[in-house]
């Protein structure tokens, strides 16, 4: 009867199919797992209680942020942020997402976390990609708008995911090391630091392609609703 | 002893979420007051409290907040926006300044993470030395957020008020992250990591050295699809294809065996609603309509950077 321990896969797969609200799904998964493993419906509720509490930290910054970002909007950041880019010569949309996403690459090689998404990519990438957009293009369909936002929600995950693994003290090499500890293979930190450098170039360079996409993109979007109009 | 340890930080936070949950209450106006302030209210309790409560009645309150969500009773206030006329004032008035708070974030994580957590003051440590970025960005946002007030003239009320707006944009996506852990954690406990290791093997011919790097990484992606965490797929498809098949069968390197197929999970990471908060809940704090709009436009990369790995893999471990 192993099979029935992957029941949650297909209860994610149809509650996702379904559009039922994503909490509903992952709670009927995590439920029907555990009582496939042979659990009470009380032992699962107090793993997941459990489980739960010790993940706290998981939303802490989103929470601990939202007050600052939240008054500065209020007092115009992300107005000054479009000022700003609109300013700059070149800039276009991609080229700000690229930049940010190489930049908080070399950085979390390095070891220092500056980014996040309510701290950075909310109150001052997205506006200053869609400040870029609209000095070169003009007002910006809702749908070219969500793109760039989306667009800049990405390099923050792939700079933080791709250069993370550089820098050694990282919680992803430790993991690695202990596995190996515990299987009496020798394996230094070093290499598995050193190993995700190709990795991490390549993530550079499918960024800037992607980028240059986006840009490409961009203009055909605003083209394509400025013709209309002019029609 | 520690100055900022986790436990700070929670309360912090507690007492945050416990003057939203107030604010909604007295909000007359808010069309399901009573289930978005329970929502605000158990997830306070959470914050101040969930050290002390028995797990099974957390488990029992999230199976609450679970069923408000389903019914769609945690929702925003509506709000009268702010005219942009005033935004753009208030941004020609403060001009470049308005960046201060919100570099001052980083620039404390930089200092903390070079200079403040490697001075220990007599016994007394400025961070918990577990969690230390953590640890810095809890003290970065309370200076920005001092930083700012002055700024700006604005009253703590407001900063209050702008924040909570902020965390109503995700609503009750704010439960995704620790749910996701927490149902990885309950997969890892039923073992369905050793079936899909075991369905893996048996399926694939892993005889074939480049055969065997493809079922790794795809294999550690596709279970990070399914757990939403690399972390959590790491050790399963390691110990269940890696190790005994590219390392022991092969004789692969195991260092860059590891280093990649763990980057090779984190393109599952970009893959997968089930890593909620790089990639759910920054929809909604970006206010996109689609909510899987993140995903979307990671997907060519992360299944480029795939296929990129399996060729670095491939290359390299039989080699070095």
């Amino acid at each position: 009867m192993m099979w029935l321990k992957l029941i949650g896969i297909p209860v994610v797969a149809i509650g996702f199919a379904l559009r039922l609200n994503t909490l509903l799904v992952v709670m009927a998964a995590g439920i029907a797992t555990g009582l496939a493993a042979g659990m009470t419906f009380n032992e699962v509720l107090e793993l997941f209680g459990r489980l739960f509490i010790e993940n706290r930290y998981m939303t802490l910054p989103v929470i601990l942020i939202a007050p600052v970002i939240g008054l500065l909007e209020r007092h115009g950041l992300r107005e000054r942020a479009e000022t700003l880019i609109r300013r700059a010569r070149g800039a276009t949309a991609g080229r700000v997402i690229f930049l940010y996403s190489l930049v908080r690459q070399i950085s979390i090689a390095l070891g220092v976390n500056i980014g996040g998404h309510a701290g950075a990519v909310r109150p001052i990438i997205a506006p200053m990609a869609e400040g870029a957009a609209h000095a070169q293009h003009g007002p910006l369909p809702d749908e070219t708008r969500d793109t760039i936002r989306a667009h800049a929600a990405a390099a923050e995950n792939i700079g933080n995911f791709f250069g993370e693994d550089v820098f050694i003290a990282v919680g992803a090499v430790l993991l690695m090391k202990g596995v190996f500890d515990a299987q009496h293979i020798e394996v230094g930190v070093w290499p598995l630091a050193l190993w995700g450098i190709p990795t991490a170039i390549a993530a550079s360079f499918i960024m800037a392609w992607r980028t240059r996409v986006l840009d490409r993109r961009i203009r055909r979007e605003t083209n394509a609703t400025q013709g209309k109009e002019e029609a | 002893m520690t100055l900022v340890s986790l436990q700070t930080l929670y309360v912090i936070a507690g007492i945050l979420l416990t003057c939203i949950a107030i604010n909604t209450v007295k909000n007359r106006a808010h069309l399901r007051r009573v289930g978005t302030a329970l929502f605000w209210g158990a997830l306070a309790a959470i914050y101040l409290f969930g050290g002390h409560l028995p797990p099974l009645a957390i488990g029992w309150i999230m199976l609450g907040l679970v069923a408000l969500a389903a019914t769609r009773q945690i929702t925003a206030p509506k709000e009268t926006p702010v005219p942009a006329e005033q935004r753009a004032s208030e941004a020609l008035r403060l001009g470049n300044r308005i960046f201060i708070p919100a570099l001052v974030i980083p620039a404390t994580a930089v200092v903390s993470t070079l200079v403040l957590s490697k001075i220990p003051l007599g016994g007394v440590r400025l961070f918990d030395p577990k969690q230390p970025t953590l640890a810095a960005l809890g003290l970065g946002s309370l200076l920005a957020l001092i930083v700012a007030l002055r700024m700006t003239r604005a009253k703590p009320r407001e900063s209050l008020h702008e924040g909570g707006r902020l965390l109503h944009a995700i609503g009750w996506a704010m439960l995704l992250p620790q749910l996701l852990a927490a149902l990885g954690g309950i997969f890892t406990k039923a073992g369905v990591g050793e079936v899909i290791a075991r369905l893996v093997t048996d399926t694939f011919p892993t005889g074939n050295p480049f055969v065997a790097v493809v079922v790794y990484c795809v294999g550690m992606a596709l279970f990070t699809i399914c757990l939403g965490n690399a972390f959590a797929a790491f050790p399963v498809i390691t110990l269940g294809v890696g190790l005994p098949i590219i390392v022991q069968q092969h004789h692969g390197n195991p260092a860059i065996m590891a280093a990649i197929g763990m980057l090779s999970g984190y393109c599952g990471t970009l893959l997968t609603p089930m890593a909620a908060n790089f990639n759910l809940v920054p929809a909604m704090l970006l206010e996109l309509r689609d909510p899987h709009a993140v995903i979307k436009a990671q997907a060519p990369i992360g299944l480029t950077l795939l296929a990129v790995n399996i060729l670095i893999l491939d290359f390299c471990v039989y080699r070095f």
